[in-house]
């Protein structure tokens, strides 16, 4: 298979509807830029995003997931993130088992007032995905694009 | 500020001097205060400054009865005495201060002095 | 089939500057299921939105995509348009191409791009929304608070005042708690019985008000709007319907030995008792651990004395059962025990007292009658030291880690105070910080130190030892002087650290309200809802939350009166239609989610199955409550069966998201 010269990865991002989706409002209001790579998915709380998704998303295609929550403490459902905080734990586990780079699946705190943070993260993800490359390990080859 | 001697003086002691949060209930508590030069607490604080060769030099150290009080009563679970034997520590492991020259053996020779212990100074205190 | 609207907003130039509004409304309009695309200047303006109403009607829609803003903007501006056409609300899908596409992005076709993807991703999961209703839970209109210290006190006054009846659960035969104890407060110096016994008073004359004195809360069920509590009524062995609280009893009661707890046991009272003069309900108690009578049968001198006749030897325990709308918890705060201080001696010497003894032995109604008098021998102390910080800001298992707030200003007041009666007696203060951020605080603490003459000096208490002379050695650092110190002293005053009273615990677990290591009960957010739990229609009142002086006491517990208020003025509330369900076919009954979930919405039960041979079989399921259920999506995840969903985010819907952005 043959690497593109320019590889534009796809990122699928989710944000907790309290605090990082509001965190990415403020860096749209802030006007501050980051890669159209990434694509939020908006969820009520970060304890929301089942692995399952993570893995649903890398088999259709995604080239980098990133989830985003409140920071731990703050979480408006008061312990969502901690759930989650484990269960992302486990899955790094499970997917470096499956031979995943690390680098693909990330967990980031982002409060509704860090919309520079949101965007710095995105641009860094993004850069680091890049590197990864196109991912080929989990991807269901029936999806691909033509 | 010597960071190495800082950072051996925290690694033997195992203490987080960051912890204290400056009571004096440990110079309180301190049995031996009045013979020492620097208290307790100034060990501590110090320490977190770097300012460990003075405390070497002090006589302080050998005067820290370890007795564990200030250990015992410390609100902040910061354990003084810790700090105190750690520096106490530092100063008798120094290395190439060579404390004893050969040449001075004579004059310190004493007829109910055994030898064991003379060659024990050198070994501990030469270079 | 579905017919879906897509209705791209330009925004101004906000969005149709770097997104091309036309081309996303043309991509989108060949999507599956989309009947209508349109674009239009301002979507949220009347005229945007009767655009959708008319595209609803005429077209039939059975589901609505906008491409525009965040949908934390107008969400509800549309959904409440779409309602307004008849189109269930739930069923319209905002894609954020604003905020999260046309500001951030500079290049016209990528943008393009990007917001098309969004577009499609929001079209995906219209395509699986279903109609939600909110549903709605009606509310009665009765509060309960569990504690009559001020705070309590303070909250059922004003919520009786907005009219709904409220019952006072205090475990103490009197309510009043430690604010009854306390002789003056800070920093104006006015006397707490004289602020405090009117309020008292007001509560119990309170036609709304029930007070259930010497009881306590055995039992909480339901959820927000409808608790059942039951409260134990212990028996005080006194009908409180009879007894006018003459006092005789407790007069010619013969059993005069028994320890004050409201003096904090710096002298007796007598085994049936009225805690003070004041006391509401001033109804008398009869001890048990002490009673003649109740103990071996013989004597029945307050029955005999009692021209009411409301001495009851043979009473019992009561339950009632309850319903309310709202729970207010404020139970309050006790100091710590110090046994574990041997440095202080608190236990080894009568005159090393806590503050709050201190605050009987000054009390004009205390043990010595206002006089300030050494317990030892009830000689007029001249020189008293005061420790601060005995148990607060510790770090070991002994103390506790958070300061306890109060103590530097009660400190002061108590040297001042001493100071101001007792010239001639000298004061010292051993301080690690002082700690005075307030209303006319540091003025106040200035005040002791350079009107009063209180030697504030900087440095801990290291040891204290009694003297066979009856004084006291205390041995200390005086770190800005870098000395030890030896004060030979009279009295010594710990300022103990403040925990939350011990029945906090257990009544967290009733409530299914949470708590933080210490005991406080955790607020729902720490800044912006400081007075409710996170668990709906229970509200935090006091120092059961954190430590806490009386004005601010007193704010919270107004503030959680307002919110309590607020809740008992419906007649319904409308819950939030987002919540987690469980498929009863798919329950396996594991308990995982009833573990994670953090309202205590989850609760299982046995349920009657018919199975495929005609038999039926009893199964335990989940069943979620959506009254009390919040929509975090935490026991979707848990759910090893995959039973539990989440309403307006389920697991399809989200995997249909999943999979439009990676098309």
């Amino acid at each position: 298979m043959q690497v593109k010269e320019n590889f534009e990865p796809v990122i699928v991002a989710f944000c907790c509807n309290w605090c990082s989706y509001a965190g990415a409002d403020l860096s749209g209001t802030n006007r501050l830029n980051y890669p159209t790579n990434v694509k939020i998915i908006r969820v009520p709380c970060s304890c929301r995003v089942n692995p399952m998704f993570i893995l649903r998303a890398f088999q259709k295609g995604a080239d980098g997931v990133i989830i985003c929550g409140c920071h731990p403490g703050d979480c408006h459902y008061t312990s969502g993130n901690y759930f989650t905080r484990r269960r992302i734990t486990l899955l790094y586990s499970m997917l470096d088992f499956l031979g995943i780079e690390r680098n693909r699946t990330r967990l980031e705190w982002v409060s509704a007032a860090e919309g520079a943070k949101f965007a710095a993260t995105m641009q860094q993800f993004t850069e680091d995905v890049k590197a990864l490359g196109p991912n080929r390990r989990l991807e269901d080859l029936r999806c691909r694009k033509q | 500020m010597n960071k190495n001697l800082k950072e051996q003086v925290l690694r033997s002691s195992g203490v987080n001097v960051l912890k204290c949060m400056r009571c004096g209930k440990c110079s309180a508590t301190c049995p031996s205060y009045d013979e020492m030069e620097y208290h307790p607490h100034q060990f501590v604080y110090m320490v977190e400054k770097g300012d460990i060769e003075t405390l070497m030099k002090s006589e302080s150290i050998y005067k820290c009865l370890t007795c564990f009080a200030c250990v015992e009563r410390c609100p902040r679970g910061v354990e003084p005495a810790k700090v105190v034997e750690a520096v106490r520590l530092a100063a008798v492991r120094q290395q190439g201060g060579n404390h004893l020259e050969p040449t001075d053996i004579p004059a310190l020779l004493d007829e109910d002095l055994p030898q064991q212990a003379i060659v024990t100074a050198m070994r501990k205190y030469a270079k | 089939m579905q017919r879906i609207g897509v209705f791209v907003c330009h925004c101004g130039t906000n969005i149709a500057a770097t997104v091309d509004v036309k081309a996303v409304a043309e991509a989108l309009g060949h999507e599956p299921g989309v009947v209508i695309s349109q674009d239009y200047q301002y979507m949220c303006s009347e005229s945007g939105q009767e655009l959708v109403k008319n595209a609803i009607k005429e077209q039939k829609l059975t589901g609505v995509v906008i491409c525009s803003c965040s949908p934390r903007m107008h969400e509800n501006t549309f959904r409440k348009a779409a309602a307004s056409a008849g189109l269930n609300p739930y069923l319209v899908e905002i894609a954020n191409i604003r905020e999260q596409c046309s500001w951030i992005h500079k290049d016209i076709a990528t943008a393009t791009e990007k917001a098309i993807i969004l577009g499609r991703t929001a079209v995906a999961k219209v395509h699986l929304n279903t109609p939600l209703n909110s549903m709605e839970s009606p509310v009665v209109k009765r509060a309960l608070v569990i504690g009559g210290g001020i705070a309590g006190i303070q909250t059922a006054l004003d919520i009786a005042e907005a009219g709904f009846d409220v019952d006072i659960v205090e475990k103490q035969p009197t309510i009043g708690g430690k604010m009854a104890q306390i002789d003056k407060t800070f920093p104006t110096l006015d006397c707490a019985a004289c602020i405090l016994t009117p309020k008292m008073v007001e509560a119990s004359q309170n036609e709304r008000i029930t007070i259930h004195s010497f009881s306590e809360v055995a039992d909480v069920k339901g959820f927000v709007g409808n608790f059942t509590v039951k409260i134990k009524k212990k028996a005080r062995f006194v009908d409180e319907t009879k007894c006018t609280g003459c006092g005789l009893c407790t007069e010619k009661c013969p059993m005069k030995k028994v320890p004050n707890e409201f003096n904090m046991g710096l002298d007796n009272r007598s085994a049936i008792y009225i805690p003070f003069a004041q006391a509401v309900p001033k109804v008398a108690t009869i001890d048990p651990n002490y009673c003649m009578m109740l103990k071996t049968g013989k004597c029945g001198v307050c029955s005999k004395v009692c021209s009411a006749g409301a001495i009851d030897y043979k009473q019992q325990d009561t339950f009632i059962e309850q319903q309310y709308g709202a729970i207010v918890v404020a139970t309050g705060f006790n100091p710590i025990n110090l046994d574990k201080y041997d440095e202080f001696a608190y236990n080894q010497c009568p005159d090393v007292v806590t503050s709050l003894e201190l605050e009987r032995l000054m009390n004009a109604a205390g043990p010595n009658g206002g006089t300030l008098l050494r317990p030892s021998d009830k000689t007029h102390p001249h020189t008293i030291v005061f420790v601060q910080c005995v148990g607060s800001r510790c770090d070991d298992e002994k103390g506790k880690p958070y300061c306890s707030k109060i103590c530097c200003m009660y400190t002061a007041k108590h040297a001042m105070l001493i100071r101001e009666k007792y010239p001639d007696t000298e004061v010292y203060v051993f301080y690690i910080d002082v700690r005075t951020p307030g209303k006319n605080f540091d003025e106040f603490y200035r005040r002791a130190v350079e009107q009063y003459n209180v030697h504030y000096i900087k440095g801990m208490v290291g040891k204290v030892t009694p003297k066979s002379d009856g004084k006291i050695d205390v041995q200390a650092s005086d770190l800005l002087a870098n000395e030890q110190l030896h004060i030979n002293a009279d009295m010594v005053v710990l300022a103990a650290a403040i925990e939350p009273d011990k029945t906090a615990r257990p009544l967290a677990t009733m409530l299914t309200t949470q708590m933080d290591t210490n005991d406080f009960f955790t607020e729902a957010h720490p800044k912006l809802r400081p007075v409710e739990s996170a668990t709906a229609g229970i509200f935090l009142s006091g120092a059961c939350q954190g430590p806490k002086d009386i004005p601010e006491t007193v704010a919270q517990a107004s503030a959680a009166a307002a919110k309590a208020i607020g809740l008992l003025c419906k007649n319904s509330i409308t819950c939030n239609p987002c919540v987690a369900h469980s498929d009863e076919l798919m329950c396996n009954g594991c308990s995982s989610c009833e573990k994670v979930c953090p309202y205590g919405a989850i609760t299982y039960i046995d349920k009657e199955f018919r199975m495929p041979d005609r038999t039926t079989k009893v199964r335990r399921v989940a069943s979620v409550n959506p009254a009390v259920c919040q929509g975090c999506g935490a026991c979707t995840v848990a759910c090893p069966s995959g039973a539990m969903d989440l309403s307006g985010f389920s697991n399809s819907q989200i995997m249909a998201e999943v999979d439009a952005i990676c098309k």
